[in-house]
């Protein structure tokens, strides 16, 4: 259900629209990817929907108390004024307890299965509540590299419940996610530039301009495909999806290269969602080398 | 011109064909085939998916020409250097000096025939090679017959080059609302045939 377009009826609609599902969703594919990434036996049910419920409560938890902490800027942005916080269709305090409760779930969940995957997982929660949201976020805009670290986790903790210890492959794979992410965060802080300003949060845009923006977007996305390729290789992905990921991390940088030397909007958009489609091939590609 | 459901599905299908084909169409080949049917299917591949995030729109970027230039020449020259041995060393060099001379003359603004002639003997050099090496070699037994289905894909995506640079070149021979129509289905029955003939042939 979206949470620009329509407003949900139900209380648990209400709350399942402020976990920002397709957001919480594609991360937690991110940390399904990267347990498969360790090629353990992937197909232990109870395990995999251990990491899948713990893992996605943890990042919805994150995301309700980020809601609960924002809703005075949400109000105030066109983007967000539509969701049900800011239209007072459920109290701050409604918002608090479900966000507390279900991060302890999750946080707790994640540590009952395997103490160095639970702390990961609370590692994602901790950056990106607190180091981002309360602390970073409207005093800088270099909040951005934090919440990316925070979104980073949950492939890094799949790989770590998988391998059951921190690798180089899931920091690269981690890295990965970490330099993609700019990719959508300046690119919506570009199209809504005037929303963030007229709430007073910092953003690239806002403190370097466009051009840095543009540049920023370009260059993060070319490390982001050369982070994926190396953790490929440390993975021993297949010769031929590793072609694969070349061609498609080929286009990515053709486009970072177009944005940077002739930008355009339609540029810009193309990038912002041709970086989206490579990520989720590149966990694809992931998945079905363990496959 | 907005995508239509059938048209993004189309795309999609290319895309995907595309990708079987870079990642495990061409595994057993030599490693110049691989890099050059690589580089081929890689651009159809990205190709395919800008058209699918950006719409048919891409099509009129001045850097298409340049870019469909490398689909043929690809495609020639890992055919070439899989089937015609004795022309391996000749066909790569007509291939990058080909390649350069299109983006030389469309970086360049010019105002005489050049630029056309030249896309015009690259592209019939490299489509005919396409089109007519695995018909005939088909035909010879060399390969299964269904590798001729690679010559039909040629003639396809020839066909495909052909509207988009009269298009281009403002002499239409379809309207242009119609091109861009036929484009997903004609890019996605080249691909499907492309595949088809290097899977069975």
């Amino acid at each position: 259900m979206s949470t620009r377009d329509s407003v949900p009826t139900s209380k648990f609609a209400m709350f399942w629209s402020l976990t920002k599902p397709s957001q919480s969703g594609l991360l937690l594919a991110t940390g399904l990817a990267g347990y498969m990434s360790a090629r353990c036996p992937v197909f232990n049910i109870s395990t995999i929907l251990g990491l899948s419920i713990s893992l996605f409560l943890a990042i919805a938890g994150s995301t309700l108390l980020n809601m609960w902490w924002d809703r005075d800027i949400d109000a105030k942005m066109g983007r967000t004024q539509k969701r049900v916080t800011s239209k007072g269709l459920v109290t701050d305090k409604e918002v608090l307890i479900v966000g507390v409760v279900v991060s302890i779930i999750g946080i707790g969940w994640a540590l009952a299965i395997d103490w160095l995957y639970g702390i990961v997982v609370f590692a994602g929660w901790f950056f990106d509540v607190v180091v981002y949201s309360m602390w970073l976020k409207r005093r800088t805009c270099w909040s951005i590299v934090w919440g990316g670290i925070s979104g980073a986790m949950p492939i890094l903790a799949g790989r770590v419940l998988g391998l059951g210890s921190i690798d180089w492959i899931g920091l690269m794979l981690a890295l990965g996610v970490l330099l993609w992410i700019p990719t959508h965060t300046l690119t919506f802080s570009m199209k809504f530039q005037k929303d963030y300003a007229d709430a007073g949060v910092p953003t690239f845009p806002s403190t370097y301009g466009l051009d840095v923006t543009r540049f920023t977007i370009a260059f993060s996305s070319v490390l982001a495909a050369a982070a994926m390729v190396a953790a490929g290789i440390g993975i021993g992905m297949d010769w031929g999806f590793l072609r694969l990921l070349g061609v498609l991390s080929a286009g990515l940088f053709l486009l970072a290269a177009a944005m940077t030397f002739k930008p355009t909007e339609r540029v810009n958009f193309g990038l912002f969602k041709y970086a989206s489609v490579y990520m989720l091939a590149a966990m694809i590609l992931v998945v079905l080398e363990v496959i | 011109m907005k995508l239509s459901s059938l048209d993004r599905t189309l795309l999609l299908l290319t895309v995907i064909l595309a990708s079987y084909q870079v990642s495990a169409g061409i595994d057993s080949f030599d490693t110049l085939p691989i890099i050059a049917y690589t580089i081929a299917f890689g651009v159809l591949l990205v190709a395919a998916l800008l058209m699918f995030i950006l719409g048919m729109e891409v099509l009129d970027s001045p850097v298409v020409v340049i870019v469909s230039t490398i689909i043929p020449l690809g495609l020639a020259v890992g055919l070439v250097w899989q089937h015609l041995a004795s022309w391996r060393t000749s066909y790569l060099v007509f291939a990058i000096i080909g390649f350069l001379a299109v983006t030389l003359t469309r970086s360049i603004q010019m105002q005489n025939k050049l630029p056309v002639i030249v896309i015009a003997i690259t592209h019939g050099i490299a489509g005919m090679t396409i089109f007519l090496l695995p018909i005939v070699i088909a035909i010879q037994g060399e390969t299964k017959p269904l590798f001729a289905l690679v010559g039909v894909g040629g003639a396809f995506i020839g066909l495909g080059g052909l509207l988009l640079s009269f298009l281009k070149t403002g002499k239409p021979i379809l309207s242009r609302d119609t091109i861009m129509r036929l484009f997903p289905a004609l890019l996605l029955l080249t691909t499907a045939l492309f595949v088809a003939g290097f899977k069975f042939g």
